[in-house]
């Protein structure tokens, strides 16, 4: 079935549903890992997840660690299975009948993770990792290899050069490259890269970053860029998203999330971020703490045990995303977001 | 704590009736009809049919097998084939004479193999550490009762110092060990017996107090001041968990090798048994000695997992 | 930080960092390394010379190793053509010896080579499925490994009646459960790895992504390990023999040689002591390039 389709691509066409259509829309997911040893406590990794990813965009998400962001990812891909809610990629539904089987999400959607050693078979020539994608996808050997090649030349990697190295002889940016170059090679329309330059050297950093903004352009693709670091995802988002302990707390445009920040913990992981400024420098921790155990997550609004302005309705009510109009909407789920929630602040901000 | 004890006490159960459902089976991987394998080939039809009864051969196995279980917990384990005396006494009698031998064997190759890995692990020198390794690789490739005889052939043939085989004139019932013209008996299946744990012992060690030396709590420890004494000390403490495992199982092979050194020496413990079952075909011991050793080393595996524990908190909490 | 125009070639940022280093294949500097090894190569000498020994036993063997003599039995070393002496029932002991490394070499190599396929499918599956699967599967190699291994070698063996068929295959069953502990451990650490998840996220199957992924990751540790029970599996037949356990006489064989010339010890000592040495070195040769061939190949990337 893979190889029909792959080598007609009329069944495939690139661009089905129209401009408008969202590239992927997720409903609703959802993921609980149940613990081992405590009956009924799972961790809460993923819990009740919507967003959209519009065609051509980077969406950035961010999040402290243990946020469920990488889960997110995987669910994306359906590596791991969501618990519940839906995914729908072009204005076909994944995985259900009728909609977009799942091997044909994964020729149109790619992961590219952060740990570049782990994330290379290391008794493979890097040529053969990049070549395995399309060799699965039905190409003949020869062909995956020459799609190998030119998509290395295309991440700023001799071919002749590199491609018969193993992953132990290259540096960490070249293996991200490699790493990139592996995920183009099945030629999608989606990449989500998660965490894809938290382990390179600042320098490595930059240079990785523009590869991935010239290779989106000349590609057409579209990012769901992953990270815990806020200058890297201002830099190379079109709009970003916040998690905080499984869920989304803010969704908007890149420069409104980093402008004018809605949401108390949006608020406050902008201002832990050193600043350039010696003026501006930071003496009181402005978030405190540790993340709540996500295995028995706080009841209501999850970050009120940390947030400065929680009240009585953050325990009792569960804050929701404010209403979402378009690509350029800037929302919040947070109590003093929505004027009728009956917290004190409502509607100051 | 007393948490951790019962789990690892309920997880030993489980296998403890997979090693008897093993040997519960010994009789029926036993070529012929299983009832032949457990009677003498000269029993009377009668007595047949009321061993066949007895013992539930007409039920289905799954009967069969808790019959036999029921037996072997009230400590009827059958009657030998050979010696026609009850199974049970003949695997302690031979017990006794082997628990003599490991009385020995064990602290002498415990003690030697750790003070050898140990000081090479502390001091990484050429010489030290080529002789551990060497000592190891001999260790694992001799075979015990190649090296039972060759000490035969040195000691008891030709220098004529210790006797061969035995346990001397007065046998096993009049041993003791405080005399010289009983204890003789015991120097050579001693020594051929603890030879070859040594070096695995002893590389071991080595190994782990070599790891446990290139932590950063090590350098921690010499940056406090302490000196290189009470470094060692640490660093040996830390070690331990690992040696103590190793230890458990070459327990473990102290058992399964005394088969082949008994036999050489004709010390008349367990594994001589053993194979004095094996000539005989003698099932009923076979499969009794066998259930013994086996269930004394998941209970040594027991202990040395306790003990660990105490030593090494972070195995309780795993 | 500007963008990158697209007219300009996407590779200008990576070339000057292309380190000049030769590059070499996995299998290439495993082999690379076991040539600057001499001990192993020495040993893999001794390794060869056995299994060569033991193949054209007929035509290295001096004379008949059946060939029985009443005058000349247990005669030491050089005695007439008997380079090193008799036996007891007088046939030559080189020729015996020569003879004996069949069978030793058959039960030291067919165990580990039926455990490692066997255990080694169990393990992957076990490691690569994970979930109750695995833990049937360990679980009952656990009650396996309850046993210690001689005890278990001699329990099946001694109550399937001996025998050189039986002895391998009571081998086998001490050697499966090691084996797929081994195979179970080194695929479940792959199977953690991100490059699983990205074959899986190109779309290939569980067998695919076995196949090219994990196989290739786990056969390493398997081949060595399964290189380091040869020796035991020798030394363990050998065992077996020594109880009359494993092949029936006249066959020459080292263990069943050691144990019927036992009892003459008092006569000819260092005869007797011949065969033992036969095991100890074969088990010793193949111990030494085992951990050669384990230094040599854990290219640790």
């Amino acid at each position: 079935m893979a190889l029909a389709a792959a080598s007609n691509p009329r069944l495939d066409p690139p661009d089905r549903a129209g401009p408008a259509q969202p590239l992927l829309i997720a409903r609703d997911l959802k993921k609980h890992f149940p613990v081992k040893g405590a009956r009924g406590k799972a961790v809460q990794a993923v819990d009740g997840v919507s967003f959209t990813v519009r065609k051509g965009e980077t969406l950035g998400i961010v999040g402290e660690s243990g946020c469920g962001k990488s889960t997110l990812a995987r669910l994306l891909l359906h590596l791991v299975s969501p618990d519940a809610g839906e995914l729908v990629f072009d204005g076909d539904a994944v995985g259900v009948a009728g909609g977009i089987a799942l091997n044909a999400l994964r020729r149109q959607v790619q992961i590219v993770f952060q740990d570049s050693y782990s994330s290379l078979n290391p008794r493979m020539p890097v040529r053969d990792s990049v070549a395995f994608g399309p060799f699965i996808q039905g190409r003949k050997k020869a062909e995956a290899r020459d799609i190998a090649r030119a998509i290395l030349g295309k991440v700023g990697l001799d071919a002749n050069l590199f491609g018969p190295r193993y992953p132990h002889e290259l540096s960490g940016g070249q293996k991200q490259r490699v790493n990139i170059a592996r995920a183009l090679a099945t030629d999608p329309r989606m990449v989500i890269l998660d965490e894809p330059v938290s382990a390179l050297d600042k320098s490595v950093e930059a240079q990785v970053l523009n590869l991935l903004r010239a290779l989106k352009r000349q590609l057409n693709l579209t990012y769901v860029f992953i990270s815990h670091d806020l200058n890297v995802v201002r830099y190379i988002s079109d709009r970003v998203l916040v998690m905080y302990l499984g869920r989304v707390v803010e969704l908007g445009p890149v420069d409104a999330i980093f402008e004018q920040p809605l949401h108390p913990y949006t608020r406050a992981l902008l201002a832990s971020h050193p600043s350039m400024d010696p003026a501006r420098r930071i003496e009181e921790p402005p978030i405190s703490g540790d993340p709540p155990n996500p295995i028995d997550p706080p009841s209501g609004c999850r970050f009120r045990t940390r947030c400065p302005c929680a009240e009585p309705v953050c325990e009792s009510t569960v804050p929701v995303l404010g209403e979402w109009l378009d690509m350029q909407s800037h929302v919040a789920a947070c109590h003093m977001q929505d004027p009728k929630s009956g917290h004190s602040k409502a509607g100051e901000a | 704590m007393i948490f951790y004890i019962l789990r690892r006490i309920l997880y030993a159960i489980p296998i403890a009736f997979g090693v008897s459902v093993v040997c519960f089976s010994l009789v029926y991987i036993a070529p012929g009809d299983p009832l032949q394998t457990v009677m003498p080939p000269d029993a009377t039809a009668e007595t047949i049919e009321i061993v066949k009864h007895a013992y539930g051969f007409d039920k289905p196995i799954p009967i069969q097998y808790l019959i036999w279980l029921g037996h072997v917990l009230t400590g009827n384990f059958g009657m030998s084939i050979s010696t026609r005396r009850p199974v049970i006494l003949e695997v302690t009698d031979a017990l006794a004479n082997t628990s003599l031998l490991a009385l020995f064997a064990v602290p002498l190759s415990f003690s030697i193999g750790y003070a050898m890995g140990a000081i090479a692990g502390c001091f990484p020198g050429r010489w030290l550490d080529r002789l551990v390794t060497g000592t190891a690789v001999v260790g694992v490739s001799l075979p015990n009762y190649w090296l039972g005889i060759v000490l035969v052939v040195f000691f008891a043939v030709q220098l004529a110092l210790l006797p061969a085989t035995g346990m001397g004139p007065s046998g096993s019932t009049n041993f003791h060990i405080l005399e010289w013209s009983c204890a003789k008996y015991l120097v050579l299946p001693v020594f051929t017996l603890a030879m070859i744990p040594i070096g695995i012992l002893a590389r071991t060690t080595r190994a782990a107090v070599a790891e446990v030396r290139s932590q950063d709590f090590v350098q921690t420890l010499r940056a406090k001041g302490l000196s290189e004494w009470a470094v060692i000390r640490h660093v040996l403490k830390n070690s331990l968990p690992q040696v103590m495992a190793v230890m458990g199982l070459q327990f473990g092979y102290l058992l399964g090798g005394s088969i082949l050194v008994e036999t050489v020496f004709t010390w008349p413990g367990s594994g001589f048994l053993l194979s004095k079952a094996i000539i005989n075909r003698d099932v009923p011991v076979l499969q009794g000695t066998i259930l013994t050793l086996s269930l004394i080393f998941v209970a040594t595996n027991l202990v040395v997992d306790l003990l660990q524990s105490l030593v090494d908190p972070r195995i309780r909490r795993a | 930080m500007s963008d990158i125009a697209l007219d300009k070639p996407l590779d200008s940022f990576d070339q000057q960092v292309a380190p000049a280093t030769l590059v070499r294949g996995y299998w290439q500097s495993v082999f690379y390394r076991l040539r600057h090894d001499p001990v192993t190569l020495f040993f893999a000498a001794i390794v060869m010379l056995i299994v060569l020994a033991a193949i054209f036993a007929p035509l290295v063997a001096p004379f008949d190793p059946y060939k029985e003599s009443v005058i000349s039995r247990l005669k030491p070393f050089g005695w007439k053509d008997y380079l090193l002496g008799s036996d007891e029932l007088g046939r030559d002991m080189l020729s015996r010896l020569i003879y004996g490394g069949r069978v030793s070499l058959l039960m030291g190599i067919v165990p580990v080579l039926i455990a490692s396929l066997v255990g080694g499918l169990l393990g992957v599956v076990g490691g690569f499925v994970g979930g109750r699967v695995n833990t049937v599967i360990m679980r009952a190699m656990d009650v396996f490994y309850a046993f210690p291994s001689v005890l278990l070698a001699v329990a099946v063996a001694g109550a399937m009646g001996g025998g050189m068929g039986n002895g391998m295959l009571a081998l086998t069953l001490v050697f499966i459960p090691p084996m797929c502990r081994v195979a179970e451990t080194a695929t479940t650490q792959v199977r953690a790895l991100d490059y699983i998840e990205a074959a899986r996220a190109t779309g290939a199957g569980t067998i695919l992504v076995i196949r090219y992924h994990v196989l290739g990751n786990v056969l390493g540790p398997v081949f060595i390990y399964a290189s380091s029970l040869v020796s035991v599996s020798i030394l363990l037949a050998s065992g077996l023999s020594f109880l009359g356990l494993g092949v029936r006489p006249p066959t020459a064989d080292w263990g069943l040689m050691l144990s019927t010339l036992r009892q003459s010890i008092y006569v000819v000592p260092f005869v007797c002591a011949l065969p033992g040495a036969a095991i100890f070195v074969t088990s010793i040769s193949f111990n030494l390039v085992s951990d050669g061939l384990r230094a040599a190949m854990d290219v640790r990337m």
